[in-house]
């Protein structure tokens, strides 16, 4: 069993769902954790996305925490805006900050 | 309903950011519309080459508008006021219209933001789709748009009058 719980939230207004899938793989295996199992859970309405806490899509909780944290974005179906380490927005995390999250949401755990 | 490479496309009056009034197509020119929002990362990445782009036209003789269509009662940030304050804080070289009945992004079965559309002088819409193949590539410049620009200056139909708009999807009023 991995020591990381993951969960992707989605939702289909965003077309960013299978790239943000692909990059925390990419991401997982980097960091040994390849094994890990990711949720996918969609947000189709207001009320899902408030209890939810979602910020856009996509949304990735680490061990039950968004692992971008709560500011920026407002709670609300919508696409999420990130941004890369060289200063570019994009519609996905930057793979070393998943990385760097990764790691450390492993290291508290083991 | 929707608006085919070659057909004339959809007349329409909106305000911009200032209250001033601005309708399309005017006969004047080629005129460029962007379908955007002041919140999409899709939007936001590709900006500034549509800006740019707008910036190395003008003087072509092309008129580039911005249209946000999105519903503002659900997604505040496309809000009027909201749309002000970017264009504040922001140096824009082209309007930024409020469609605020949706019905211009219905004519044009606008899908995502951005989407594209350049219509040329005789008010004949001549290209749709996304700015260039790649939002993370500033390198890219908004090519297809220029290519297209380019074609409907030299009064030619673009090679590629039609591709496939990638973003937000445009956020409908229930």
């Amino acid at each position: 069993m991995s020591v990381v719980d993951l969960e992707l939230l989605w939702w289909e207004g965003c077309p960013s769902t299978e790239r943000a899938l692909a990059e925390l793989r990419v991401a997982l295996a980097d960091v040994g954790l390849g094994d890990a199992e990711i949720r996918m859970r969609e947000i189709d309405n207001d009320a899902k996305a408030e209890q939810a806490g979602f910020r856009g899509s996509p949304t990735i909780l680490i061990n039950g925490e968004d692992f971008a944290g709560a500011d920026g974005d407002d709670i609300g179906l919508g696409c999420r805006v990130y941004r890369r380490r060289d200063g570019r927005i994009s519609p996905t995390p930057d793979p070393d900050d998943l990385r760097e999250a990764l790691k450390q949401a492993a290291a508290r755990e083991r | 309903m929707s608006v085919a490479i070659g057909d004339k496309a959809p007349e329409f009056e909106l305000p911009d950011t200032e209250g001033a009034s601005w309708s399309a197509p005017n006969g004047d020119g080629a005129t460029v519309l962007v379908f955007t929002c002041n919140h999409c990362p899709y939007a936001l990445a590709w900006h500034d080459r549509i800006t740019e782009a707008a910036r190395d036209y003008a003087d072509r003789g092309v008129r580039f508008l911005a249209i946000s269509s999105n519903d503002a009662d659900r997604y505040p940030r496309d809000s009027y006021d909201a749309m002000k304050a970017r264009v504040a804080r922001e140096d824009w070289p082209m309007p930024y219209l409020y469609d605020q009945t949706q019905a211009v992004a219905r004519a044009y079965d606008a899908k995502t933001t951005p989407d594209v559309f350049v219509v040329d002088a005789e008010g004949r819409l001549r290209y749709r789709g996304a700015p260039d193949s790649d939002y993370e590539d500033p390198g890219q410049q908004a090519q297809w748009l220029r290519e297209a620009l380019d074609a409907v200056l030299g009064g030619e139909q673009p090679a590629r009058a039609e591709t496939k708009p990638v973003g937000c999807s445009i956020k409908w009023k229930a």
